[in-house]
């Protein structure tokens, strides 16, 4: 019982630092495929083509003034990040991310803790995640954080709904909302193919939920100065930018695993251990987050919501009563 | 209205667009171990020139200051010392200053000039660290005395 509580711990920290890691190099990772996407080399300067980038960006961060502004609601202010960041990073608990590893007679699974309802937990924490939105926007008290605030709040809720109904053609498919048994139950057959439209219909809220382009009209530099995080300055600003980023990795952690079959590889190669195959996706759906931003064009907000609302709600309940129906029926 | 069938085409189009610059090579410029020709009517750093035998060209009339739209320059003449004359005629810039920060490098001075004294080479790179750097005297302008000259004034010993 101590035993597993400690490696739980042990397993949090160093889940925790590697993705505060991933997080500074996802950036440069980000400054580089971009600038590839438009015909330009990116950062080179710094280091070696530019490697110790992060490091130059982390030291500007934590070496900058913090401003707190005067009609700042001052205790909001300052825990919005913390809740931001706290829930990215915590929604990452239940991921698995490799096959349980036997290591001095102990199995120990590659998953910092494995609830009955995984995937209700993850749902749960990225929707507390986005009160740290809200009260950044509401705290700042001016005018284009709190408009910025509302606006990116009203976008996560609505593509929420539709991001849950993604998922639950999924659930339905696989019979238990525990991640493993998610992953098990795509032994023959990746979730990806029967459940395509699931699988375009959760990606695209997924996007949408962690304010990326198309959908980031409300942190868009040219939109409303910088939305809820106008008034952010150093280190609570790149907690910001680090929710973003951990979100992403855990929006695409929650695909591979949900349509794409997680650690497993379907039997390839099985010399390749899990977590090779993991990161592979993992890497491949960041990858196409930032292919996204880089072709896109911006919505415009009223087209945003319209588009969650009235496209892919529907389209998400029209999936979901298939696979009822087809589940319950015909297999 | 486009149907969804030509939205997904669109979408298609646009991700294979930027997919295919991705493995292009990038165009830029890596500036400074690359430099670009410069092209040769390029205005830059002022330079005064000399005669061939060593003698500056400049004779002091002031017309550059004049002509200067910017009234960067600030010429003092002076009379020429018969015994060793600086310039060929009678009177020479004993004080010659540009101020390259008000410079605007329309090349006024150098059409203005009767001597072909004061031109603007096609050195661009001019950056420094302070106002007073780029405030620049005859000393920085001068171009440096040529060879054949230099080699004969060393030989009469002057």
């Amino acid at each position: 019982m101590v035993v597993a509580v400690v490696l739980m711990f042990l397993k949090s920290i160093v889940v925790c630092s590697l993705l505060l890691a991933a997080f500074a190099y996802l950036t440069y990772l980000e400054r580089k495929v971009l600038a590839r996407f438009q015909f330009r080399p990116g950062p080179n300067r710094v280091g070696p083509m530019g490697l110790l980038q992060p490091l130059a960006d982390g030291l500007k961060m934590a070496l900058k003034e913090e401003i707190i502004p005067r009609q700042a609601d001052r205790l909001l202010y300052l825990l919005a990040p913390a809740i931001s960041l706290g829930c990215a990073l915590l929604a990452f608990a239940v991921i698995p991310f490799g096959q349980p590893l036997h290591v001095f007679g102990q199995t120990v699974p590659m998953q910092i803790f494995s609830p009955n309802v995984g995937v209700l937990y993850v749902l749960a924490i990225t929707s507390v995640g986005v009160y740290g939105v809200t009260f950044g926007g509401w705290a700042s008290q001016s005018k284009y954080a709190v408009l910025g605030g509302l606006r990116a709040t009203a976008q996560m809720i609505s593509y929420e709904l539709a991001m849950g109904l993604a998922i639950v053609g999924v659930l339905i498919m696989a019979g238990s909302a525990n991640l493993n048994q998610i992953i098990t139950a795509q032994h023959a057959l990746w979730f990806f193919v029967p459940q395509i439209v699931g699988f375009c219909v959760y990606f695209i809220s997924g996007v949408a939920e962690t304010n990326r382009a198309p959908f980031d009209l409300v942190e868009a530099e040219s939109e409303l100065v910088a939305g809820y995080f106008t008034e952010y300055t150093g280190m609570k600003w790149a907690m910001y930018m680090m929710a973003e980023y951990v979100n992403m990795v855990t929006f695409s952690s929650l695909a591979a695993t949900m349509f794409l079959g997680g650690w497993s590889g379907l039997g390839f190669l099985p010399w390749v251990p899990g977590i090779v195959w993991y990161l592979f996706k993992l890497g491949g759906f960041i990858f196409l987050f930032m292919w996204i931003r880089a072709t896109l064009p911006r919505l415009r907000y009223d087209y945003l919501m319209s588009f969650g609302w009235k496209v892919l709600l529907p389209v998400a309940l029209v999936n979901t009563l298939g696979t009822a129906v087809i589940v319950s029926h015909v297999l | 209205m486009p149907t969804p069938i030509e939205d997904v085409r669109a979408l298609i189009t646009g991700m294979s667009t930027t997919m295919r610059f991705f493995f292009r090579k990038s165009e830029t410029v890596e500036y400074p171990e690359v430099k670009r020709a410069i092209p040769i009517g390029a205005r830059g750093r002022h330079q005064l020139r000399r005669h061939e035998d060593g003698l500056e060209r400049c004779i002091g009339c002031e017309l550059c200051a004049a002509a200067c739209p910017a009234v960067a320059i600030r010429v003092v003449a002076a009379e020429n010392d018969p015994e060793n004359p600086v310039s060929p005629g009678e009177r020479y810039a004993q004080t010659y200053e540009i101020d390259l920060l008000r410079c605007i490098f329309c090349g006024y001075c150098e059409d203005a000039c009767p001597t072909n004294a004061i031109v603007l080479s096609q050195n661009l790179e001019m950056s420094d660290y302070s106002r007073e750097a780029l405030y620049v005297d005859k000393r920085d302008l001068l171009v440096p005395m040529p060879e054949a000259a230099r080699a004969a004034g060393e030989a009469t010993g002057a």
